[in-house]
């Protein structure tokens, strides 16, 4: 579990992110929600710790990770998977030695194991035959799936996803949400995911966080969205006439 | 100032939080095939000509035959050995190395490459920037000695095929009142200079912020601001070590 207590952060005097709190369960997909510019890559940043909150902390299964010193950062982050938006697959490697890497770097797997591992997830993700590729040869999708496989390679215990349907055609978008969904269940770690995408708010999201203009409004499920009495959760659900013609329905 | 103590605080990044030897080995390796092995070519060429050019220019500018021919071989090594092998070379080593470790560093932090890095744990400076920089600091004072020694077989080349002096002439003139102090001064000169362009280079790219036209700047930034450094060090060093 992942708990977030009165994050904030500004940049030269612009106020991103205003006490946000919060929770984050173990074993369910976690999203953060809000149109663009809200602060919720901010957010997202700040609990892995890529930016430091102005003020605030977040907590890894009770462990403070905002004021932690570099060893136990380090510690945490080696059970962090994460996928970035635009995969940040390594341009000079090919897609085994991508998955690879958290392996190479962070722990003493003899090569056989390590290879037998990243077949595993290529495979877990639908990725086999690509191995030798090199990252600027495979399509967004893939390098998306790429991104999933590096995350979960080293069994991680958080899984963290930034936009990850971004440029992605919809039934791609679809598969890698669902993907994302089923690792987080299989393995029962703590996923947030990052995203604007309505598809992946009704689909997989089990917990949600609305954020607007850098403070949280809501808290629920995909259940409970559609009749959040939230004015601007609705502007941001019912944004276009398919959805506002559900307006009132239960839509999961 | 500002810049000068963000830059102090980033050499000392790279110390802390250090992988293991055997994979600073293994990236120092592929940093010396990058930043050595392909750009020697372009090194030898360089440095031929700006030999035969210098042995060409020397000879124009003898006009007594009160001065012996092999005072022009004596020129182009002095001036290769203690300026233009360390120096000129710095100035391309600057464009063709600098650059491409801005520009490469650049594209990972925009592309967020650097961010993964830091998310797996790893000092994502240490990892990228410091085999950087001692790989330049081994393969630059190579690449040095390689240019010195093309520069005088391009003098030498030049200088005989068009009969401006003779073999036994150029060759008198390199060996005659040679002080080896100077190889060394340009060894010491070159292992500073490789420090400097590697680490601003580098320095410049990975704080490089926006998109693909801020990676240009900071490719050329990388550039502007090494040649200055390599410059305002050639000075404080000639002082240092040649005044005596």
């Amino acid at each position: 579990m992942i708990k977030i207590k009165n994050i904030s952060k500004s940049f030269n005097e612009k106020s991103v992110l205003r006490n946000i709190s919060g929770e984050f369960d173990k074993g369910k997909t976690n999203l953060i929600i809000g149109s663009s510019g809200t602060g919720k890559s901010v957010l997202l940043k700040c609990i892995v710790g890529l930016l430091h909150p102005d003020t605030g902390y977040a907590f890894y299964d009770l462990r403070n990770f905002t004021d932690a010193d570099k060893d136990v950062k380090s510690e945490i982050r080696r059970e962090i998977g994460m996928l970035f938006q635009g995969g940040a697959l390594f341009d000079s490697k090919n897609v085994e030695e991508n998955v690879m890497f958290p392996l190479d770097i962070l722990t003493k797997m003899p090569y056989a194991e390590k290879l037998d591992r990243v077949n595993f997830c290529l495979k877990r993700v639908g990725l086999e035959n690509v191995n030798k590729k090199m990252a600027s040869e495979i399509s967004g999708g893939m390098k998306k799936r790429v991104g999933i496989a590096r995350a979960i390679v080293n069994n991680p215990n958080y899984l963290f996803c930034d936009e990850p349907n971004s440029g992605l055609d919809p039934q791609t978008s679809i598969l890698i949400d669902e993907l994302i969904s089923e690792i987080t269940h299989e393995f029962n770690i703590t996923t947030i995911i990052v995203t604007h995408d309505m598809n992946s708010v009704l689909g997989i999201g089990e917990k949600i966080m609305f954020l607007h203009k850098g403070d949280k409004l809501w808290e629920g499920s995909n259940e409970d969205i559609t009749h959040s009495g939230v004015k601007e959760l609705d502007d941001f659900v019912f944004i276009n006439k398919v959805m506002r013609s559900l307006k009132g329905t239960k839509l999961v | 100032m500002k810049e000068f103590g963000r830059y102090m605080i980033f050499l000392g990044s790279l110390v802390v939080r250090r992988e293991t030897f055997i994979t600073y080995y293994r990236l120092v390796i592929d940093e010396c095939m990058q930043i050595g092995v392909k750009s020697i070519s372009l090194f030898v060429l360089v440095s031929t000509f700006i030999g035969a050019v210098t042995t060409v220019q020397t000879a124009f500018n003898l006009v007594t035959p009160l001065v012996p021919r092999y005072v022009i071989s004596q020129v182009v090594r002095e001036m290769t050995v203690l300026e233009l092998a360390p120096t000129i070379m710095a100035i391309i080593f600057a464009g063709k190395i600098g650059s491409s470790m801005a520009g490469g560093l650049g594209t990972m932090r925009i592309t967020e490459q650097i961010d993964a890095l830091e998310v797996m744990g790893i000092n994502s400076s240490s990892y990228l920037v410091l085999p950087k920089i001692v790989a330049s600091m081994m393969m630059y004072p190579l690449l040095v000695i390689v240019a010195g020694v093309c520069s005088m077989i391009g003098g030498y080349l030049v200088g005989t095929l068009t009969g401006i002096l003779t073999p036994t002439e150029y060759i008198m003139g390199i060996r005659s009142i040679f002080n080896d102090y100077t190889i060394t001064f340009a060894l010491i000169k070159s292992v500073v200079f490789a420090f400097l362009i590697a680490s601003i280079s580098c320095f410049k790219g990975y704080y490089t912020q926006g998109g693909a036209l801020e990676v240009g700047i900071a490719s050329t930034d990388a550039v502007t601001s090494s040649v200055i450094a390599v410059l305002l060090a050639d000075y404080f060093l000639a002082n240092l070590l040649l005044s005596s």
